[in-house]
């Protein structure tokens, strides 16, 4: 038995889903049901007309160009500069700087705030549920300038450990990076407490908000983080983009990042200038057409309503839990009482990597292994999970077919 | 073994097995079968030297060269991963190492488990057939200095 979809204040998912082309299709014979929305979302049709809209119509590099083209492309590109300034209540657009992903975002603070600022024996806080994107580039930049990696602890919920995270923080703290909301667990951390606390020791604090920018209300002036990265294609928007929000003064006092094109200012043998911010981060030609097309997915964004897609997903959590709960065998990954709509799970006896090919096999697109998320899987004392994770379009019919789905992969594997 | 059968003629034995399903269900059904049925490896195989990682499932190779023929035993922590393990013991065990460095493995394809070779690391597949064929080479190559 199903209950309605429909949820109270009058989104239709059934409408939202004709907005996505790639829903209609099937797989192995049978309609997508696709729960890697955490991995990346589909994209609705405004988005990818957008995309064609600009190759069609305006494609021109942008900035330098003096004809037509050119500066319609340039009031495309950076009007989603302003959209998103917007969109994550920064306070001007000199602190929305484009990258390819959230990936590139954190790579860019370690490689030019980390690499002015962090020296021999200052330390660097992450946490265990961190993804490998933010782990990585910390541990280059620490071991390139002996400074200490520490990672908050998280407990059998997969929540942190907030006095542990007290404990870690000192006058040697010079910058704290964690995840919003962990890709794994879908764990909700207290990032303002984080950050508050960060401030008081005289740390910066960047957010990795890959996850959290789809399904929750972010302020980065409230929250107060000096850095806040994410990416356009878990956010209905195309692959290839995503951005860094700085605070101005920190953003002003970093060096420059890679050289190139735009960056600059102006270029003899013996001296180079820089370009201001924005641009002094955005060497090279950007990736025009995605940043223009993101502009709509943040329309599609705004039109269905981020109080609705959010009640949306919280009611396809609370739904997919129950439902999972009681399949006898699985256990359910990351109990966290703040969570973003990701179940990961484990059942006895059986590989998650099996439950994946036999739920493709049934149109059912989950992801399987350790979400890049390594460390965390190890505190947790498993080799990874499923995890199905919801969109705004998905339904709890869906929902309904993963518990069938479930149920035959333990058939097939009894 | 399959020692008067040819590498070629044991894939087209797989293939035409394989026809005879009508469904992706049937197919996996079988080749979850067939992992079930893998003899286990001895404990003291599983060491990390004897591991071809792949992303998500561990699989645990070992082969031995015996009357100028090559041997293989495997295991994966994952059943899926086990069958198709299966499978190309199957078809490889028990041949030259010559034999086995020139086969095509084509019937992977025929089958329709292309997937489970594709670069996505989802398993250790692809690297288990470069591993065997591996071996193959370095026995090719230690008969060659013996001679």
């Amino acid at each position: 038995m199903t209950e309605t979809t429909t949820i109270q204040k009058g989104i239709d998912v059934y409408t939202i889903r004709r907005q996505f082309p790639a829903l209609d299709r099937e797989v192995k014979g049978k309609p997508l049901v696709y729960f890697d929305n955490a991995a990346t979302s589909q994209k609705p049709q405004m988005v990818i007309d957008a995309m064609t809209k600009y190759y069609t119509g305006f494609n021109a590099n942008i900035h330098r160009g003096i004809h037509t083209l050119a500066e319609e492309a340039t009031a495309a590109f950076e009007s989603t500069r302003d959209d998103v300034r917007e969109f994550i209540g920064a306070g001007s657009r000199e602190e929305i700087i484009f990258t390819s992903g959230t990936t590139e975002g954190i790579n860019l603070v370690a490689y030019t705030w980390g690499r002015q600022n962090l020296k021999a024996g200052d330390e660097v806080i992450i946490s265990t549920m961190e993804h490998h994107s933010n782990i990585v580039p910390w541990q280059i930049i620490c071991e390139e300038k002996s400074a200490i990696l520490k990672v908050i602890p998280v407990n059998e919920d997969g929540e942190l450990l907030m006095e542990e995270y007290e404990k870690l923080l000192s006058a040697k703290t010079k910058l704290v990076s964690v995840v919003h909301a962990s890709n794994s667990l879908g764990t909700i951390n207290p990032v303002k407490r984080i950050i508050d606390l960060a401030h008081k020791a005289g740390a910066v604090v960047l957010i990795d908000g890959a996850q959290s920018t789809v399904h929750l209300d972010i302020n980065v002036q409230e929250m107060d983080c000096d850095f806040f990265a994410f990416s356009s294609h878990k956010l209905y928007g195309p692959t290839g983009t995503g951005i860094l929000y700085g605070k101005k003064q920190l953003l002003e006092a970093m060096p420059v990042f890679q050289g190139g094109g735009e960056m600059i200012k102006e270029v003899t043998f013996t001296k180079t200038t820089y370009n201001d911010l924005p641009y002094k981060f955005e060497a090279g030609t950007p990736n025009i057409a995605d940043v223009v097309a993101f502009k709509a997915a943040l329309d599609f964004v705004k039109q269905t309503g981020k109080e609705n897609i959010r009640q949306h997903e919280d009611e396809l959590l609370r739904f997919a839990t129950e439902k999972l709960e009681q399949i006898p065998g699985l256990k359910i990954i990351g109990r966290a009482k703040r969570k973003v709509s990701v179940v990961s799970f484990v059942i006895d006896k059986i590989h998650p990597q099996d439950i994946g090919i036999l739920l493709d096999n049934q149109g059912i697109a989950v992801r399987t292994g350790h979400h890049c998320t390594q460390p965390l899987m190890d505190r947790l004392g498993i080799p990874g999970t499923a995890r199905a994770s919801f969109a705004v379009y998905n339904t709890k019919e869906e929902i309904d077919k993963l518990v069938t789905g479930i149920n035959k992969v333990k058939k097939m594997l009894s | 073994m399959n020692e008067r059968k040819s590498i070629q003629e044991i894939e087209n034995e797989i293939v035409e097995e394989f026809a005879l399903f009508d469904s992706w269900d049937d197919k996996y059904e079988y080749i979850i079968d067939l992992g079930k049925k893998l003899p286990p490896l001895e404990d003291q195989y599983k060491i990390d030297i004897n591991k071809v990682k792949g992303c998500q499932s561990t699989v645990w190779l070992v082969s031995e060269l015996r009357n100028g023929k090559v041997f293989y035993k495997a295991e994966s922590d994952a059943i899926i991963v086990k069958g198709l393990i299966s499978m190309l013991i199957r078809v490889l065990s028990g041949h030259s190492p010559d034999e086995i460095i020139d086969a095509k493995l084509d019937f992977i394809r025929q089958i329709g488990m292309t997937t489970h070779l594709a670069q996505t690391r989802s398993n250790g597949l692809l690297a288990m057939v470069r591993q065997m064929k591996n071996f193959a080479l370095a026995y090719k190559l230690k008969n060659a200095a013996n001679a």
